[in-house]
């Protein structure tokens, strides 16, 4: 699945190897990784997904959170990841400024890093509710470029 | 979205012809100038909802359609099980049973005007909202169960609400065939500390004044007259509902194939009404309906307890409480046959025309109330379902205004604090722990919710019958 042509116009022909970006989408938001590997541009779109809600440099990564996920489809399990946090987030009240990811096959493991959420410290904009199946692409673009994308739902 | 693309055949009406995969037509209803403006995402997605199995007459887009998952927010379909018609997470949304509650509180402007700002303190200390708010209620597993097969029935047996709330709340506040069984732990354990939340992003209470009236009956009928002071709720089934979206979203996407499903999309996700999972998420949907009734009530009474500390001679009535993110077993007349459907509306209101059993006794002579949340600086609408509704999109009208910009380009845009003071310049009060929220949410990144509401009437979607607009704001 690939992004429209006006999202593409958003990309960078030569990124960083390693960052992380917003794109738009009319009522929600899309949240992009880039990486030299499948795991660091998941670890980037993490990093875009506490983005949608707060400013990362808030969120002191000083509790750590483990998470696994399992699926054969590269997509779905990008699709698994996110929804992971948000799960992590929602449940113990935290944001996460910090991710590890290490994939072996259809297995993933994921680090989480953060904090509980103080509302005059954080500010919060807005919750997302989940991560969804829109604009889904995880693709290598060039000899070590990886993306990592969706829209989720806010 | 190119109108060379579609076919106009009544001033408010646009066909999509079937092309393609597609088993019926498309059809949107808007002004020339809406269906300029819509995005040629939601052509996309009204066109593939079209080609899903078992759908009836046509894929409706409303007036305020724009860009959803799967399905366009505003989208409306009908499936028919007995043509192996298919049930949709996407067509739902994640935020389930998410809808508008309106209680009249027997004031008027003055009453306010001079409690506004403490009423507006305590009413967003009373009602947790925003990322990281826990409500006062937690559920153990046994009461979660109840709450999720009794929904806003089990809040009144608890002590949050009158039986006469339940009255005045779609399908009488319990949505049967509800099934705790089909929700998951993990949905469980996050709603658990979420009830009687508000939630964050396009969410509010807001106290209201009635500015006009434009069908005096249907306005006496439902016990509004200008000058009255309202209260609104908007939200829905907060975690609960989320993490059911999330994982029937998935296990659809999954399964589809070995339905035999062809999907244009895989965001289309859907199973056969008649499948195990189909049967599953029907269970925990219903739950999940449930659970957003409850959470609209336990606000209710919160609502009432901050205005017997404040305002003790107000009487909060409740005048009706609408969702716009369901799917329901109706009966419709489909090419002259009386069927069974399934109908998803996703972002868009149920709008049932006089006469329905469906309908509050009180109602049933002008239609049921149709409640259109706007946004904290322009107005709100209420408008009824009128006879012409039914033979349209299956009793459907539109739910909001719905964005016209991004929230990253909104936020940069607004500040947060320029918007809440211009606002209160004009006599509006907000309160948000995020004033990045606010920035997101500020009434130019929505579109003009009046043109919209037009629209529906023109259209006979629904029949305007009052204009309200913002006093105080509550956003998460």
């Amino acid at each position: 699945m690939t992004g429209t042509s006006q999202e593409m116009a958003h990309i960078d022909p030569n990124p960083a190897p390693a960052r992380w970006e917003h794109f738009p989408h009319e009522a929600d938001m899309g949240i992009r990784g880039y990486g030299s590997t499948p795991a660091q541009a998941f670890e980037q779109a993490a990093l875009a997904l506490t983005g949608v809600i707060t400013d990362l440099d808030t969120v002191d990564p000083s509790e750590r959170v483990a998470v696994q996920c399992e699926v054969d489809d590269p997509e779905v399990l990008f699709v698994d990841w996110l929804n992971a946090i948000i799960y992590e987030m929602a449940t113990r009240q935290m944001l996460f400024s910090k991710f590890e990811v290490a994939i072996e096959g259809s297995r993933l493991k994921g680090q989480l890093w953060g904090e509980t959420v103080v509302v005059e410290k954080h500010h919060p904009a807005v919750e997302v509710k989940g991560a969804t199946f829109t604009s889904l692409r995880v693709a290598c673009e060039a000899e070590g470029r990886w993306v990592a994308q969706c829209v989720v739902d806010v | 979205m190119q109108k060379t693309r579609l076919k106009r055949k009544s001033e408010y009406e646009w066909h999509i012809e079937p092309f393609g995969d597609m088993r019926v037509p498309g059809i949107l209803f808007a002004t020339e100038g809406l269906i300029e403006d819509m995005d040629d995402k939601v052509y996309e997605q009204v066109t593939n909802v079209a080609k899903l199995p078992g759908i009836q007459k046509a894929s409706f887009a409303m007036p305020d359609a724009h860009w959803g998952y799967g399905f366009p927010i505003g989208g409306v379909a009908a499936f028919d099980p007995k043509e192996g018609g298919v049930i949709s997470a996407g067509g739902v949304g994640f935020d389930i049973s998410c809808g508008v509650r309106t209680l009249h509180t027997g004031l008027t402007r003055d009453d306010i005007e001079k409690v506004k700002e403490p009423l507006a303190h305590e009413l967003s200390r009373k009602i947790p909202a925003g990322v990281g708010s826990r409500g006062r209620i937690h559920l153990d597993p046994q009461e979660m169960d109840d709450m999720l097969k009794g929904g806003a029935e089990w809040a009144v047996s608890r002590g949050y609400g009158t039986k006469q709330d339940l009255q005045r709340t779609e399908e009488n506040g319990c949505m049967s065939g509800a099934d705790p069984a089909c929700v998951s732990v993990q949905a469980k354990k996050r709603q658990k500390n979420e009830m009687g939340t508000l939630g964050s992003g396009n969410h509010y209470l807001e106290i209201q004044e009635v500015v006009a009236v434009y069908d005096e009956h249907a306005a006496d009928v439902f016990g509004i007259s200008p000058g009255d002071i309202v209260l609104s709720i908007h939200c829905g089934s907060r975690g609960l509902g989320h993490q059911i979206g999330t994982e029937f979203l998935k296990s659809m996407v999954m399964t589809a194939s070995s339905h035999g499903i062809k999907l244009p999309d895989r965001e289309l996700a859907c199973a056969p009404i008649h499948s195990e999972i189909g049967r599953q998420y029907l269970g925990a949907m219903r739950a999940g309906m449930n659970c957003a009734m409850a959470n609209r009530q336990i606000i209710t009474h919160l609502v009432r307890e901050t205005f017997a500390d404040i305002l003790p001679r107000a009487e909060l009535d409740l005048l009706y409480d609408v969702s716009h993110n369901t799917c329901k077993l109706e009966k419709h007349e489909i090419d002259g046959v009386t069927k069974s459907v399934f109908v998803h509306r996703k972002g868009a209101t149920r709008s049932f025309g006089p006469g329905s059993p469906e309908i509050p006794e009180a109602y049933r002579s002008v239609g049921q109330p149709v409640l259109i949340g706007g946004t904290m600086g322009t107005a709100s609408y209420i408008l009824c379902g009128t006879e012409r509704t039914m033979g349209l999109a299956f009793g459907s009208a539109v739910h909001g205004a719905g964005r016209r910009m991004s929230r990253r380009k909104a936020s940069k845009q607004w500040k947060g604090r320029s918007v809440v003071d211009e606002l209160y310049q004009r006599g509006i009060v907000i309160r948000s722990p995020s004033m990045r929220g606010v920035a997101e949410e500020a009434p130019g990144a929505y579109k003009d919710v009046s043109e919209v509401v037009d629209v529906a009437d023109e259209a006979g979607l629904a029949r305007k019958v009052a204009r309200v607009e913002p006093i105080v704001c509550v956003k998460g």
